[in-house]
């Protein structure tokens, strides 16, 4: 079976955020206002982290985007009371939203914090409401949501290659919406068990780190780091 | 003096009720009715109208949660040690402390349910419940220790019941007649009831000590900085004891004054518990200081943000309050015999339930305010909804401990004659026994058989 990861080139990565806009239609993420936002309450599945470095004129400004990690070892599961949060037998790390209790443990276990909250029923602007996937479940308030790699394109994949009478491929065959918009080509997707993917080859890379891979959560999405423009 | 010995005073409460009992009922009821409706803002709106946000997932509700549960060790785990250790002076305060553990109980657990985004759906965890998280090891804990505490409250109620049924009429008497299970009080009878108390004081005690240890887990068994600690299972039981032993002190000294049982509950109650609550802060502030000493030695960075986010950073002000209520204060007021009296001991313990509150929240929030990221800090200010819950589950639970006491004797009627008739004579019958040179001033023989042993030392 297919172990779903992906590798992301910050290199590449020019902060674009289209990633970020994809991912809110494509799964029908709630609209909320500025001062909610503000506070800590907007929900966006991948998030583009910023990190400044240094003074000017010396500064450098680094783009991190942030998202479900799809650990092959996830703290949020672990602790989960219901099982509402579980890693399915492709290792991508799921949610049952009419399961899920609203406890917010995984949320506080998840250490890249990347799990939201419903702090409200959700809320579109009436023009936006014409727009929701049909394939994606909108959510109740209280309950968590994060990153699901896409989850139904993987559904909807599947079900193409067995009415055209073939294997599911690990490359090509079903991608998230995000790496599908990315205009610089940052982002892959793929089998990383599959040894002829482009990300299981770009995961071999020098470059390649996985986020606070010392805490042993096993992540299934690869960065690249800077390096080959900014030569150090 | 016979007056004294019918006990009428410990009847009082239960036959008798004042207009004082009323008005400070209705005005709890009114805060109890006033929490209810910010729930059902809260219910109707999402937990959006809290303070809480991301990265802040867990405020006020889980903090009083943790808090709730550890006053819980007041009762059963406090009564059943001065059981099982024979503290003669026990008698009159087993049952108060017993009570307030049945019903705090109930705090914790609804804590939790206000803190649920779905709470239609609490019984999933019992319907999915996954072994896997602490979560449901709680509910496991909790109801076990929830269940083992309220029989423990119920079996040495019995023959108060009982007393209480020749003593009134209509439908109350009726009511007696079945919770006293047709006590008569015989001897046979009252050995049941000992046994029973014997064996379920052994049981209550390593559940109690299960419950805050597994609330402990809760945070522990993460990998969040400055909760992933090893030493937060005794850490979380020994401050639950702390507050627990506070809380009770602070019931006797109200339940003293407002039924005037100065001559049940007495100074000694008082300096001995406060002795007791002394011995609890300086444990405390072992395993506090343990616990912070270990984190600044390492510095770790990702815990050292927490580290100083408590001691001088946003947090500063809880961090020193619960410094200044948990350490300064009691330890000022208990550390001699002077001021440990029946007021010095209770503004310790006041002190202490004040503390050991900041305590919980600065283990709850600091960390969720500091994640290992560098993004998305976050800051917490609770709403008006949650203060109003807060106070409304302080007002029901007094409500509720107060109606307790016109249904149920507060003191143990029969504990105490018992201490009189019997408990006299065995205790000094027990000193006899392991002092040399006294055994035979009753005419006993020194090597006495094992069987008059056994019959002593047996169930009592």
């Amino acid at each position: 079976m297919a172990r779903w990861g992906m590798v992301i080139d910050l290199d590449r990565c020019t902060g674009c955020q289209a990633c970020v806009v994809a991912c809110k239609q494509e799964n029908n993420v709630p609209f909320s206002t500025p001062e909610e936002a503000e506070y800590g309450r907007g929900i966006s599945w991948i998030k583009l982290m910023t990190m400044i470095e240094g003074e000017y004129p010396e500064v450098k400004v680094r783009y991190v985007p942030m998202f479900c990690q799809h650990c092959d070892n996830p703290p949020s599961v672990k602790v989960c009371p219901t099982g509402a949060t579980y890693k399915n037998p492709e290792g991508l790390v799921a949610q049952i939203y009419p399961r899920c209790i609203g406890c917010r443990y995984c949320a506080n276990a998840c250490p890249y914090q990347v799990k939201y909250f419903n702090w409200y029923e959700p809320r579109w602007p009436e023009e936006m409401k014409a727009s929701l996937n049909p394939d994606v479940s909108v959510r109740p308030k209280g309950v968590v949501e994060k990153c699901t790699f896409c989850h139904h394109r993987l559904q909807k994949a599947r079900e193409q290659a067995a009415v055209e009478g073939r294997e599911l491929r690990g490359e090509g065959d079903y991608v998230p919406a995000c790496v599908q918009s990315c205009p610089a080509d940052a982002m892959s997707f793929g089998d990383l068990d599959d040894s002829k993917s482009d990300v299981s080859k770009l995961a071999k890379s020098t470059r390649a780190f996985r986020v606070l891979e010392d805490l042993g959560t096993e992540p299934k999405v690869v960065y690249l780091k800077e390096g080959e423009w900014h030569a150090g | 003096m016979q007056d004294k010995r019918e006990d009428a005073v410990l009847f009082d409460p239960i036959l008798k009720t004042g207009k004082g009992f009323y008005l400070v009922a209705l005005l709890l009821l009114a805060i109890a009715l006033w929490g209810l409706y910010a729930y059902s803002l809260q219910l109707k709106y999402g937990l959006g109208v809290t303070g809480l946000n991301r990265p802040v997932f867990w405020g006020f509700y889980i903090t009083n949660f943790v808090f709730f549960i550890g006053i819980s060790h007041a009762g059963t785990l406090i009564s059943a040690i001065l059981r099982l250790c024979r503290a003669e002076w026990r008698r009159p305060i087993t049952r108060m402390a017993e009570m307030i553990t049945v019903l705090v109980l109930f705090f914790g657990l609804g804590s939790i349910i206000l803190d649920l985004g779905r709470p239609d759906r609490a019984l999933y965890v019992i319907f999915y419940g996954k072994i896997n998280s602490p979560l449901v090891w709680d509910v496991i804990s909790i109801s076990t220790y929830l269940t083992a505490s309220t029989i423990y409250l119920y079996i040495p109620l019995i023959p108060d019941i009982a007393l209480l049924r020749d003593r009134v009429t209509g439908w109350r008497k009726r009511l007696y007649r079945i919770l006293s299970l047709g006590w008569t009080g015989t001897e046979r009878q009252h050995r049941r009831v000992e046994i029973a108390i014997a064996i379920l004081a052994i049981i209550v005690i390593p559940i109690a000590v299960s419950v805050h240890t597994v609330v402990s887990w809760v945070f522990a068994m993460t990998i969040q900085p400055m909760w992933h600690s090893t030493i937060f299972g005794p850490y979380f039981v020994v401050g639950a004891i702390y507050s627990g032993i506070a809380a009770l002190l602070i019931a006797m000294a109200l339940i003293r004054r407002i039924y005037k049982l100065g001559d049940y509950i007495k100074p000694i109650h008082f300096n001995y518990l406060g002795m007791l609550l002394f011995v609890m802060t300086l444990l405390w502030f072992y395993f506090t200081f343990a616990e912070y000493l270990t984190t600044f030695y390492g510095g770790e960075p990702t815990e050292m943000a927490v580290f100083w986010a408590k001691i001088s950073g946003e947090y500063r002000i809880f961090f020193w309050g619960m410094v200044l209520f948990d350490l300064i204060i009691p330890f000022a007021i208990l550390c001699n015999r002077w001021t440990r009296t029946i007021t010095g001991t209770v503004i310790a313990s006041i002190s202490v339930v004040i503390g050991m509150w900041l305590e919980r929240f600065t283990i709850v929030v600091p960390t969720l305010v500091n994640p290992r990221l560098p993004w998305d800090r976050g800051l917490y200010f609770p709403t008006w909804i949650e203060w109003s819950l807060t106070a409304a589950f302080f007002a029901t639970f007094i409500l509720l401990y107060m109606i307790f006491t016109k249904f149920f004797p507060i003191v143990s009627i029969w504990e105490v004659r018992e201490g009189r008739e019997r408990g006299l004579a065995e205790v000094e019958e027990r000193i006899r026994s392991y002092l040399p040179g006294l055994e035979n001033t009753e005419g006993l023989p020194a090597d006495k058989s094992e069987e008059a042993e056994s019959a002593r030392w047996g169930v009592r």
